[in-house]
């Protein structure tokens, strides 16, 4: 059987290779492909106030983005695409709680230009690739939702 | 209790039990709001009542995990806390941030970032008090007569916890690069270095409880804290499949993630062995619950409901649905929850001199808490499947299918009411223990 001494170097080596390739792998990541995959040059002063607000007033807490966030509200990636802009900004503008199936949202009655840059916040989420998430739904064309 | 200083784990079991109450609370809250009964709305919407809940359950754990240090590394190195005052602040700074964190999230400040809502400012205080607490834990360490592989272990755990927090301060303009750091704090806190954390309290209580000897034991810990960082650190790639990462984390996250069950299993093998092998004479036997609990418990929630989301496939349609937080659930309340709530178990008739183990309200405890939690996974693994299927494959709009699920939130409350009042019955105990005693102090 092994003995203490050889597990401890199971135990160090391990952590040790691992995490060099695991610093590799990120390192490589993030300075070669996901700029390809994020467009960065797209982050516009607007993207990065939209992020702001996206974080300030932690839409997070109910919504996701990249399947990221929580499980109260829908998934935000691909609601530009869903929605179209003016849906979006009514929704953020509305001075009354947004609850179009009864589920509340928070009213926060955004200035139109915070609601522009949100939107535009969206719009470079939903050009992220994202690998094929969201999936498209197997069997959308035989429901009719609308 | 061999060391005097050793009772200041008792304040700061107490502080995690408050925390953990309140954390409760703010479930019952969501509960009822994914039912529809979302009353509290104008004064706590959902998403403050979400940002309490996850980061007082952070923070009441953390305060268990430092409880448990205080009182594990003076008798492990044989040498009093080098300073009980110093620590006394620790704890109430500790108390002071969270309760200002916390209230915060009802007036719009923080940042939402899942569970590093912390907004940055507060975040130099967490980092100030944490440096204090591995100061203290670090030099008594180092003045004390022995340095042993479980404190090592638990140390080494609180050491890289705290190196690993600081990635997640920064800021990035870029939501992929900002998620990309934000996991290099959550998942390889709760699948690195939490899991030393939890191997070594696990170790010292299976060396007290089961009296076998501690060479064996701390093998088994190396070959287990091994397998959980091979697995786990390049297992962070299961985050990085769908956030604009490239497809090579799709196979290395789906191989390394799938693995991490293993450091589970093998904590669970291990906790049962030893205690089939041990002497059996340990009067303890609610701290005996508590510790084979969290190690086969930890195995389910985290390892088998982690893996069954955790291949590329699979993960594309459960993908921040409530399958994921079926998980969650499981997965805390089973490693880290317990271990804290197997520790307590353990400390609290030591450090008070009054040995009230073995009570029916001790069993009961026990017995609720764990099987209304394995309920609320029930609850919401069902709500969560039917979500995905109507979502995701049919293609049916997010707030239609949220109505046809609500019934199941129906169940997810009652079986939490179950679970707290087991977690009611625990704190009831714990408080009846009363506060620690000098005269608990062995010869
Ligand atoms: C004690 C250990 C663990 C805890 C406390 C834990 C907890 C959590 C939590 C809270 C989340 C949600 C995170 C978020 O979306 O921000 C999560 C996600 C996830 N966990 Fe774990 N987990 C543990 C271990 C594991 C293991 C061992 C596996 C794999 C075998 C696993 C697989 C996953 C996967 C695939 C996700 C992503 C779900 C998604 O895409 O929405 N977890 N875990
Ligand atoms: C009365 C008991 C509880 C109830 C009713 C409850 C309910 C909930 C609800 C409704 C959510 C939000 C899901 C969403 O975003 O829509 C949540 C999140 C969460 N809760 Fe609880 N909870 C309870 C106790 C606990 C306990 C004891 C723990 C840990 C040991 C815990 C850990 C978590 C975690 C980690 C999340 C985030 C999950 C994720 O993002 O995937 N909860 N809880
Ligand atoms: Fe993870």
């Amino acid at each position: 059987m092994l003995s203490k001494s050889q597990a401890r170097t199971f135990f160090l080596g391990g952590t040790i290779l691992t995490f060099v390739v695991f610093l590799g792998l990120s390192w490589h990541s993030l300075s070669q492909e996901v700029p390809k995959q994020t467009n960065p040059e797209k982050l516009t002063s607007q993207v990065i106030h939209g992020k702001e607000l996206w974080e300030s007033n932690n839409c997070m807490g109910c919504h996701s983005v990249f399947g990221e966030g929580a499980y109260y509200a829908p998934e935000l990636t691909k609601v530009v695409e869903r929605r179209g802009d003016a849906y979006i900004k009514a929704a953020l503008m509305s001075k009354q709680s947004w609850a179009p199936r009864g589920r509340k949202m928070v009213a926060y009655g955004f200035s139109e230009q915070d609601a522009n840059d949100l939107l535009e916040f969206f719009k470079w989420v939903g050009n992220v690739d994202l690998n094929g998430f969201p999936a498209k739904p197997t069997y959308q064309s035989t429901i009719n939702t609308k | 209790m061999k060391y005097k200083s050793q009772q200041i784990a008792y304040w700061f079991f107490g502080l995690s039990m408050l925390l953990l109450t309140l954390q409760i609370v703010y479930g019952f809250i969501m509960g009822f709001a994914h039912m529809g009964f979302d009353t509290l709305h104008e004064v706590i919407p959902f998403n403050t009542a979400r940002a309490v809940h996850t980061n007082l359950l952070v923070v009441w754990l953390l305060s268990g995990f430092m409880g448990a240090a205080y009182y594990i590394i003076p008798e492990e190195a044989e040498y009093e806390l080098v300073n009980v005052k110093l620590a006394y602040i620790q704890l109430i700074s500790l108390a002071l941030v969270g309760v200002v964190a916390i209230i915060g999230y009802h007036f719009n400040y923080w940042e939402g970032r899942k569970f590093l809502e912390i907004p940055r400012p507060l975040d130099w205080l967490v980092v100030i008090n944490v440096l204090t607490f591995l100061g203290l834990i670090l030099m008594t360490l180092y003045k004390g007569k022995k340095r042993t592989t479980t404190s090592l272990v638990l140390t080494m755990g609180l050491v890289f916890a705290a190196l690993l927090y600081l990635p997640g301060m920064i800021w990035f303009d870029n939501q992929t690069t900002d998620s990309f750091f934000r996991w290099w704090v959550v998942h390889l806190w709760v699948e690195g270095v939490w899991e030393l954390i939890m191997g070594g309290i696990l170790a010292y209580l299976l060396i007290k409880i089961t009296g076998v000897d501690r060479e064996v034991i701390e093998k088994w810990l190396y070959i287990i804290v091994g397998l959980t960082f091979i697995s786990g650190i390049l297992g962070t790639g299961h985050h990085y499949y769908y956030i604009g990462t490239p497809r090579y984390w799709l196979i290395i996250g789906g191989i390394f993630s799938a693995m991490e069950p293993l450091a589970f299993l093998g904590m669970a093998l291990f906790a049962i062995a030893m205690y089939r092998k041990g002497e059996k004479k340990h009067p303890n036997k609610i701290a005996l619950n508590w510790t084979l609990g969290t190690a086969i418990v930890s195995f389910v929630g985290a390892g088998l409901l982690g893996l069954a989301h955790t291949l590329p496939g699979v993960n594309l349609y459960t993908h921040g649905t409530l399958v994921t937080a079926m998980h969650g659930h499981l997965a805390f309340w089973g490693a880290y929850g317990m271990i804290v709530f197997a520790f307590i178990s353990y400390a609290m008739p030591n450090l008070t001199g009054r040995k009230l183990f073995d009570t029916t309200n001790g069993q009961f405890a026990f017995w609720l808490s764990n099987i209304g939690m394995l309920g609320m996974t029930v609850a919401f693994g069902v709500a969560g499947v039917a979500q995905v299927y109507m979502e995701r494959i049919m293609g049916m709009e997010f707030g239609i299918v949220q109505k046809e699920i609500q019934v199941h939130f129906f169940v997810l409350v009652c079986c939490a009411t179950m679970f707290a009042t087991g977690v009611i019955l625990y704190i009831y105990e714990f408080i009846k223990y009363g506060k620690p005693n000098i005269e608990a102090l062995e010869a």
